[in-house]
């Protein structure tokens, strides 16, 4: 595809914001700012992309993966701002990520170890990762909230901090990793995931497309699991001190 | 006359944020003995209560618990030997079996069955009841679910906040019949929150009341018949008209 036949696409950026412009919905700024830095981002990501590519120098690989942690840290941290340390917590949890699924991937000789490989499964990875985190933050601290009378009540009958947390704890994984498991029951069904479309419009074998989108689905579901468990272990405990009392949230009480 | 301290609290004040709702309270609750807690709503009274359990820390002021400074304790064992039964009477889901079976759980040991349908009858309260859900009891057979649960841990102080304030005259009844029973038989030392002065006079050893975070009169129960305070008089005037 070239830049001129690319540049004819804009026409579906026309679409929405005639649509917007005539139903006065308001989002004609955002429409633009989202198209000019999807432009931008994209071109710079596919220019250095090509450049480590052609290098195949760890270092660079290791700096892109680096920028993905960063920019997925600095995006989910602000749905846990409420929980103390949480940029360290989801940086360790997504550098674990990364270690496990490429300690996988290359030990086992399931990918090669070229950044081709690495990179785009690393994107991937740490973006749904990131998503999950989201997802699990917000779900966790409204738990917390909702559940504060029965945090409470099990705590002053002698439970610790973590049979107090368990239901808020337990809940919130299983609401985090439930989109994941749902999409892929009617993947292939509903939709074609969009690494598997690329490649088969890129012209590969639609079996060896499939392959490698299998690959990422279950990889996608260790990311699922490991990141809400591991994000809910690392981030209970920041919520009581140490004389097991509940500290991290927003008060509710009733004094009498 | 016995004269051991269960609780004494030492120019304890509590603050959340720049709410002032403990302000310098000192006093001791005697071992041993009934102690009712009465006086206007926004007092205090559950927020003390909530110190003494140590779900929260007094931002000021020591705390002693049987001669010892309160942070001595293990929250767990603290919690465990001073039990807190709340006006709200907040249930897990399930059964009022599995509630029951709350504090032994959370201790790593299981509730029998029996011994629960004792507990369910220690608090006038029909064992048929073990294996039905929550949702579906009354305001009142929550409040003894809720006192039968803490009664679980076998505490040597037990604080009850208002057990008795959805219950009907004769549930009433039997709670007073039931503390008292608890106090005399066991040696329970229990401090209960009441807004039923009759009931304080009646029921109690001692009384403390309080207002706007303070400890305004404490003494034995006559206080109430006859209080020297200027503002306990009118509360009680207020009350008794």
């Amino acid at each position: 595809m070239s830049f001129l036949t690319l540049s004819l696409a804009l026409v579906f950026v026309l679409i929405p914001l005639i649509l917007t412009k005539t139903l006065n919905l308001g989002l004609g700024k955002d429409t633009v700012i989202a198209t000019v830095r999807s432009i931008i981002q994209l071109l710079a990501v596919g220019y250095i992309l090509t450049f480590v590519f052609a290098t195949e120098n760890l270092i660079y690989i290791i700096l892109m993966v680096i920028l993905m942690i960063t920019a997925a840290t600095h995006n989910a941290r602000k749905k846990g701002a409420a929980i103390q340390g949480i940029t360290w917590k989801l940086i360790v949890t997504f550098v674990f990520i990364e270690v496990l699924t490429q300690g996988i991937l290359i030990g086992f000789k399931i990918t090669p170890p070229e950044a081709q490989y690495i990179i785009p499964i690393s994107g991937m990875l740490i973006g749904n990762s990131m998503v999950l985190s989201i997802l699990f933050l917000n779900r966790f601290t409204a738990e917390i909230e909702a559940r504060k009378d029965e945090t409470e009540l099990i705590l002053s009958l002698g439970g610790t901090p973590k049979q107090a947390i368990h239901h808020s704890l337990i809940t919130a994984i299983k609401a985090s990793m439930i989109p994941t498991i749902e999409s892929q029951k009617t993947i292939g069904l509903v939709q074609l995931p969009g690494m598997m479309s690329g490649q088969i419009i890129a012209g590969a074998d639609p079996m060896q497309a499939v392959q490698f989108q299998l690959l990422i689905l279950f990889l996608l579901l260790t990311t699922a699991a490991v990141t809400s468990i591991m994000l809910g272990f690392l981030s209970y405990p920041t919520l009581f001190n140490s004389r097991m009392q509940l500290i991290k949230l927003p008060d509710n009480n009733n004094p009498a | 006359m016995n004269n051991e301290q269960a609780i004494e609290l030492k120019n304890v004040s509590y603050a959340d944020g720049p709410l002032k709702i403990i302000k310098n309270v000192t006093g001791s609750f005697r071992k041993g003995k009934i102690t009712s807690l009465v006086g206007p709503s926004g007092a205090g009274k559950t927020t003390l209560f909530r110190l003494c359990n140590g779900i929260i820390s007094p931002t000021h002021g020591r705390i002693i618990i049987q001669a010892k400074p309160i942070q001595v304790y293990e929250p767990t064992d603290l919690r465990r030997n001073v039990g807190l039964a709340l006006q709200s009477a907040t249930m897990i889901a399930g059964t009022v079996y599995k509630n029951l079976q709350l504090p032994r759980i959370l201790a790593g040991d299981a509730l029998p069955e029996d011994e629960a349908a004792d507990l369910l009858a220690a608090v006038g309260l029909d064992k048929d009841l073990l294996m039905r859900h929550v949702g579906d009891l009354s305001g009142g057979q929550k409040q003894k679910v809720s006192i039968a649960r803490t009664l679980v841990n076998r505490p040597e102080i037990l604080l009850l906040d208002e057990i008795t304030s959805s219950l009907d005259r004769i549930s009433t009844h039997d709670i007073e019949n039931l503390i008292e029973k608890i106090n005399r038989e066991y040696n329970v030392t229990i401090i209960w929150i009441t807004h039923n002065l009759n009931q304080a006079i009646q029921i109690s050893d001692d009384t403390w009341v309080m207002m706007n975070g303070q400890l305004i009169e404490s003494g034995p129960s006559s206080l109430l018949t006859n209080p020297k305070n200027v503002q306990v008089k009118q509360f009680v005037k207020g009350d008794f008209a």
